[in-house]
């Protein structure tokens, strides 16, 4: 357990950087922590370089990892599977399979083309944003083991239920027509080597800081604000324990948005700091993250509306019930 | 030579090809260079990552963005 609570501390927390922020601020900007200013100071500071080591270091990682599982391979493993196991397999190759909204409607083509049924794809749609290997790290990082297994948990079945419904459903008629027509490709991929991953990796790194920088900050902004000051009673009459629609709310508010796991988390934390319910915080951060406004109009050109919003309404159901129940079992993880 | 750019307008498609210019320049080879942006079209090839580099109709590179040297590589073969 030592080595364990170490790496958390340390690599994953960085207890040692908020102390060196917070002597920053202390010695340097002569301000307390506990003070409402020094406070934000020191939450946005810490937490800012906090996200960009960890994210930096992260998506280098599992971009060298996803670099195995090409999406081209995915559509070839996928193929093979029938039943409830493809939506099992499509939610967890969702989770390793380099993904961002820009190529969904590619995949989307090239899974339907395959002959997947759409329901697989949908599991692997959900899961792909939702759960990947640097969002469960980094949850480690800001609210510990449990929650962060919790939360890969109920993303997988969320996708897995909500792929399978949407097959029982038949559905399948209500792909935009030219999807159909398209003929399915084998492409070869070929095979890299290990300098082109790294430089894979490297230009991953790149790209998604260039991408999400701005959310992270604005995401940090929000959560620095929140966490010194606004009042708790305030931030417990709208979306505490005693507001039994809390978990509705939070999940609406978070469908539209567009931003991913890592510009939500600071906002999550100063949630969390101010005492609102596990279950609330998870399903905002999982409304952010699995659905959002650019990505519904992406797959608009794809499916016709009523497929689209049954997509949206299953998911956010799922995800609303998901944030009662962690409410309620919330004991188990604090 | 045909020299196509397969991707949807996105940002990257434009950068590889600004690339391809450069590169189908700096080599001094007639070739030209058409973009592809309709998805029928771009699914033809198989491809799932944009943008991609199509050259005389073989998918050469996709899901990358080329630098002007590796886009020189492959038109040199």
């Amino acid at each position: 357990m030592g080595i364990f609570n170490f790496i958390n501390d340390q690599l994953l927390k960085m207890v040692w950087l908020s102390k060196l922020v917070k002597y920053l601020v202390e010695n340097v900007f002569g301000l307390s922590v506990k003070g409402r200013i020094g406070g934000s100071i020191h939450f946005f500071i810490y937490d800012t370089i906090k996200i960009f080591i960890l994210l930096s270091i992260l998506i280098f990682i599992v971009s060298y990892i996803q670099s195995y599982f090409p999406p081209e391979k995915t559509k070839k493993i996928l193929g093979h599977i029938k039943g409830i196991k493809g939506n099992i397999f499509g939610a967890l190759l969702g989770t390793i399979t380099p993904f961002c909204s820009c190529s969904s409607i590619p995949l989307f083509i090239g899974f339907t083309s395959a002959g997947l049924p759409i329901g697989v794809t949908f599991s692997f749609l959900i899961s792909s944003p939702l759960v990947d290997l640097a969002s469960f790290l980094l949850l480690m990082s800001f609210f510990g083991p449990k929650i962060a297994i919790a939360y890969v948990v109920v993303g997988l079945v969320l996708a897995v239920i909500g792929g399978t419904l949407i097959d029982k459903m038949n559905l399948e008629g209500y792909v935009e027509g030219y999807v159909r027509e398209i003929e399915n490709v084998d492409i070869e991929v070929p095979e890299m080597t290990r300098k082109e991953r790294m430089d894979y990796a490297k230009d991953q790194v790149k790209e998604i800081i260039g991408r999400v920088w701005l959310y992270i900050l604005i995401g940090v902004g929000i959560g620095a604000t929140i966490h010194n000051w606004i009042p708790q009673n305030v931030i417990e009459k709208i979306i505490g324990s005693d507001n039994p629609f809390a978990v509705i709310l939070a999940t609406i508010v978070g469908v539209p948005m567009y931003a991913d796991i890592f510009g939500t988390l600071p906002i999550a934390e100063a949630l969390f700091m101010k005492g609102v319910g596990v279950g609330t915080i998870l399903s905002f951060m999982m409304a952010v993250t699995a659905l959002s406004l650019p990505s519904m109009i992406m797959l608009s050109k794809v499916v016709k509306p009523k497929l689209l919003g049954i997509f949206v309404s299953i998911v956010t159901l799922g995800i609303i019930i998901i944030g009662y129940l962690f409410n309620a079992i919330s004991y188990l993880f604090i | 030579m045909i020299i196509k750019i397969l991707g949807s307008g996105c940002a990257n498609c434009k950068k590889l090809e600004e690339n391809t210019k450069k590169a189908v320049e700096e080599l001094g080879i007639g070739a030209e260079i058409q973009k592809v942006e309709d998805f029928k079209e771009i699914m033809k090839y198989g491809v799932m990552r944009t943008p991609a580099l199509v050259v005389d109709e073989k998918v050469k590179s996709f899901g990358k963005v080329l630098t002007v040297e590796e886009v020189k590589n492959i038109l040199k073969g």
